[in-house]
């Protein structure tokens, strides 16, 4: 395969999957009660998982599936020492969806930019028309 | 939801504001995220027809949107769907409106960008996870990012 169609396919490939994974976040972050364990995370950085469950009123195993589509999504990492199982924020998923926020921004911030003073001198227009 | 809205206060009647942002003539002038030109722009602005817009950004690179318009009152708001065109960059459809509200020095323009990504963050009615990213966003400036 030439080296610009290997390359061209890797790009896509990489696209692809980081469009992936920015589903995945968006995803995780729609439940109100994935983000509530996100904003206690927040709270307290490394707490286990009764500490994270205490709070609401489902039981223990749905708190884990909830663990799982965060984890699965990048947004927390685990890990176990004994009997106890650490729950700990991450950040590059976030941070890579705030920057998929933000090119929009500026996509329609420079759009209005644009907008606003075209729209101005169409005003000076009219008026010089006296309309 | 996740929406991005921005207002912008806008020394014009809010007549020519609406045509500007409605009008094939106006949006030609205006839509892209640069300096580059709009090479293509279509627009039938009434209930249930459709706008079209292809520009060239200054890297060389040419997009096109399109959509459909699903509210319109002139001069008051504007409601239409949207999505790019093709490839991987397309995240799906997305809702533009557009509220204009007369000011004493023209218009003031309400600006949202919502239902962004995909229908499963549209089908969440919940308060919104702005405040969730405000406060990541906190805590990632507050330095203790894994």
């Amino acid at each position: 395969m030439p080296l610009t169609v290997r390359l061209s396919r890797l790009i896509l490939s990489y696209m692809v999957n980081s469009k992936e994974r920015l589903a995945r976040t968006f995803m995780a972050l729609v439940d109100p009660t994935r983000r509530a364990i996100l904003a206690q995370l927040e709270r307290r950085d490394g707490a286990s998982i009764s500490e994270l469950a205490k709070p609401f009123t489902i039981h223990l195993p749905a708190v884990m599936k909830h663990l799982d589509v965060l984890a699965n999504a990048g947004l927390v990492t685990r890990s176990k020492s004994g009997r106890t199982v650490t729950v700990r924020l991450r950040a590059q998923p976030m941070r890579e969806a705030m920057e998929w926020l933000r090119r929009y921004e500026r996509f329609w911030s420079s759009s209005l930019d644009r907008l606003t003073s075209y729209a101005e001198s169409k005003e000076a227009e009219a008026r010089r028309k006296g309309r | 939801m996740t929406s991005l809205t921005l207002v912008r206060r806008i020394r014009a009647r809010p007549q020519i504001v609406f045509d500007a942002v409605t009008t094939a003539e106006g949006i030609a002038q205006w839509w892209g995220p640069d300096a580059g030109p709009v090479l293509l722009s279509e627009s039938d602005p009434r209930v249930g027809g459709r706008y079209r817009v292809r520009f060239r950004k200054l890297d060389g690179t040419e997009h096109e949107s399109s959509g459909e318009f699903l509210e319109i009152v002139r001069p008051e708001h504007v409601v239409m769907s949207w999505r790019w065109k093709g490839g991987v960059e397309d995240p799906g459809e997305s809702r533009v409106e557009m509220r204009l509200r007369a000011i004493p020095e023209g218009t003031e323009l309400t600006f949202i960008h919502s239902r962004l990504h995909d229908e499963e963050t549209s089908r969440s009615h919940e308060e919104g996870w702005a405040g969730a990213l405000d406060k990541l966003e906190a805590h990632l400036a507050a330095g203790r990012a894994a």
